[in-house]
């Protein structure tokens, strides 16, 4: 029997959800997806100067041990294929990050023939870092934006019925 | 063998002597001089420019394919170097546009074998002779030759729609 | 250096010839680049490349957006050297419509290229220590890094997709206190080389890993029209920049490192990795040249808003930071271009692979695309 969205609100589940999200939030682990340009800034950001790993972030090689898909670059459509199968292979909870113009929304690409404009056209983003590409201070941004998502979010405490999820 | 830089304009003499009718017209008047060389003779007029020890072209700097519509042909262009007398020759070769056909010369330098898969990717020329004509750069199920001046870019592909309606609407 | 394994198919032994993927995700900072290899254990048979993962149309897109428009793509051809490749259709359409670049605007080129030649090769040296399994050397190289995307930054404003240049020239001057920075950025940066040498160049491990691992000779690497360092590494002297010159390098002073085979074969991957070593400290030699000699004056030539050039085609090669970077334009009268096309050294890299991987060990085919220096957007345009 799954004790999630069963507790009614009181002051112990909620607290108990507040810890649970800050544990979640403060180990985030990304996978290395670097499609184009915005690696080399997500390799920034996670170098010495802004480092990303002082939030929890660390990178991981593989989406089986992963929770955050950060989509940095251009996403063409023979690489959208194959981005559902690297999304579809990460373990629940799993968030996406659309980090630069091309994963936002095809970028300056939409000109072309072979780029899928928008990652979100084959997986769901939670947040997105405009930019071309994002400084590492705005993909820091993109990350914090994501971890006050997470920390909303409700694992114990029963959701109202017609509550956004968060 | 000492190094002796040739002109284009020599080398397209030196050509003509060994050639005759397959090589067609020397533009001299633009940026770059070429020579038009005659689709059925490239393989043979590489491999000379190649073994030649005057000539020596032992790097194949480029080859690009060039669709003009309007005069009906398919012109691979092929920009040859020499490292060892450090000079330059370009070729010309227009195929017909509505069943391109051109020698390959993947036998004379290894460099062409890539660069002739993307011409037949983009623009649909056959290279005669290749070892492995196939996609390149685009999904292996892609209709069309992308870079063709008529090509119309499809709907969608396995699903996802090309086009995006502008977000300000 | 190859390794001979047989199937054995009697006895006690039975082996099988396994087919793998790599790729396109990898946890490789090369981009996305898919490898099938197969393999008889660990020893490859042949690692068989499969690109355009990254293939975003630039060069036909350069038929819609028109000349001056198609600056900002060519920084997306390869974004690691992004300067270089502004230089390069900057270079292309003067030679189109026959324009001369102020000395000064020359100049500004030279050392915004040659500060991101230095940029392109940190990151190079330093991935590859990251594949080969060293962590540290990266975040040295990432250090360094950011340091020359300050400066950058001064000048045009962006850290790594800089649209700099414009056709004739230059788009900005460079600011009033940049000189004094980078002088003082190059005096702390050349004893860092020394560093690196000492931290991973002539470490042991570092020497075993790359030494006598996937030569490639020098006739090869003819064939296959590999370029720059790659070419180098293999022991032929030539560089774009000193045997068919270009902007203001006639009057530049600089030595061309070539491989020697100093730890093991001339070809290998260590000559390869050291000749970009080498190159970074010619570079800083290129930049104190340059600031000594710039006068002042205007950075860019009078271009028409709407260029047109005249009918005809035109073909420039210059050094980029992974080798001869060939530009071929059509134009047909019009403002905007009938075809570009952008011949890499990463591509013709690329295809090399398939031959040279037969009898590499699978942690040696890593070696051989970090050595060759290999970036996906140069691969795939």
């Amino acid at each position: 029997m799954s004790l999630m969205n069963t507790m009614p609100e009181m002051a112990l589940t909620t607290t108990i959800d507040d810890v649970l999200n800050w544990t979640r939030k403060s180990s985030v682990w990304y996978m290395i997806f670097g499609l184009a340009c915005c690696a080399i800034e997500m390799m920034h950001t996670g170098g010495p100067r802004a480092d990303m790993e002082r939030f929890g972030a660390a990178p991981r090689a593989t989406p089986r041990v992963s929770d955050l898909l950060i989509v940095s670059g251009t996403l063409t459509l023979k690489m959208a294929l194959r981005t559902k199968v690297l999304y579809d292979q990460m373990p629940e909870p799993k968030y996406v990050v659309s980090m630069g113009s091309c994963a936002n929304c095809g970028g300056l690409f939409q000109l072309a023939y072979s780029v899928c404009d928008g990652v979100d056209r084959v997986i769901p983003v939670d947040v997105y870092v405009p930019g071309c590409p994002p400084r590492p201070e705005a993909l820091t941004e993109g990350l914090l934006k994501l971890q006050e998502k997470i920390s909303q979010e409700r694992w114990l405490v029963r959701k109202a019925p017609d509550a956004a999820h968060a | 063998m000492p190094s002796a830089r040739l002109t284009s304009a020599d080398i397209v003499r030196h050509l003509r002597d060994r050639f005759g009718e397959r090589i067609g017209a020397f533009d001299d008047a633009g940026k770059d001089p070429s020579v038009v060389v005659a689709p059925t003779a490239v393989r043979e007029v590489c491999r000379h420019l190649k073994d030649d020890p005057a000539l020596a072209f032992d790097a194949l700097g480029n080859l690009s394919g060039v669709d003009f519509p309007k005069e009906g042909v398919i012109r691979v262009v092929y920009h040859l170097y020499s490292y060892r007398h450090r000079h330059a020759v370009v070729l010309k070769v227009n195929a017909d546009r509505d069943a391109p056909v051109v020698e390959s010369v993947c036998d004379v330098w290894r460099a062409a074998n890539w660069l002739e898969r993307e011409v037949f990717d983009l623009l649909g020329v056959d290279f005669e002779g290749h070892p492995d004509l196939r996609r390149l750069l685009m999904p292996e199920d892609w209709p069309g030759h992308p870079l063709r001046k008529d090509f119309v870019e499809p709907e969608e592909y396995h699903g996802i729609r090309t086009s995006r309606e502008s977000l300000l609407k | 250096m190859g390794y001979e394994v047989e199937v054995q198919r009697d006895g006690a032994f039975e082996t099988e010839e396994m087919t793998l993927n790599m790729g396109p995700q990898h946890p490789s900072t090369h981009g996305v680049l898919r490898f099938v290899v197969k393999a008889d254990g660990e020893v490859m048979r042949e690692a068989t490349p499969d690109i355009g993962y990254l293939h975003r149309s630039i060069e036909k897109i350069a038929e819609k957006v028109g000349y001056h428009g198609f600056m900002p793509y060519t920084d997306r051809v390869d974004y690691v050297a992004a300067m270089l490749c502004n230089q390069g259709w900057g270079m292309v359409c003067e030679k189109l419509a026959g324009i001369e670049v102020p000395r000064r605007g020359e100049f500004c080129r030279v050392i915004a290229a040659e500060f991101n030649r230095i940029a392109s090769h940190l990151l190079s040296v330093g991935s590859m220590g990251m594949d080969i399994g060293a962590y540290t050397p990266f975040t040295h190289a990432l250090r360094e890094r950011e340091m020359i995307n300050d400066l950058l930054e001064q000048v045009c404003g962006a850290r790594l997709t800089f649209n700099y240049m414009r056709i004739g020239g230059c788009a900005w001057d460079l600011p009033p206190h940049f000189k004094a920075k980078a002088l003082e950025y190059l005096d702390h940066f050349e004893p860092i080389i020394d560093e690196y040498n000492a931290l991973i160049s002539f470490n042991k491990i570092y020497v075993e890993r790359l030494a006598n691992v996937a030569v490639i000779p020098a006739d090869m690497a003819i064939d296959y029209n590999l370029v720059g360092p790659n070419l180098r590494g293999a022991g032929v002297k030539y560089d774009v920049r000193r045997d068919e010159p270009y902007s203001v390098y006639p009057d530049l002073e600089f030595d061309v490192p070539v491989g020697t085979g100093e730890m093991g074969t001339v070809g290998d991957s260590f000559d390869r990795y050291m000749v970009r070593m080498r190159e970074m400290k010619e570079c800083c030699k290129i930049i104190r040249q340059c600031f000594a000699k710039m006068e002042p004056g205007p950075v860019i030539a009078k271009v028409p808003r709407n260029f047109k050039p005249p009918v005809g085609d035109a073909y420039i090669r210059l050094e980029s930071a992974r080798g001869d970077m060939g530009w071929y334009c059509v134009s047909d009268g019009t403002a905007f271009p009938h075809r570009v096309k952008v011949r890499t050294g990463s591509f013709a890299a690329m295809a090399a692979i398939e031959e040279v991987s037969r009898g590499l060990m699978l942690a040696d085919l890593v070696t051989l695309i970090a050595s060759l220096d290999l970036v996906a957007p140069e691969i795939d345009r």
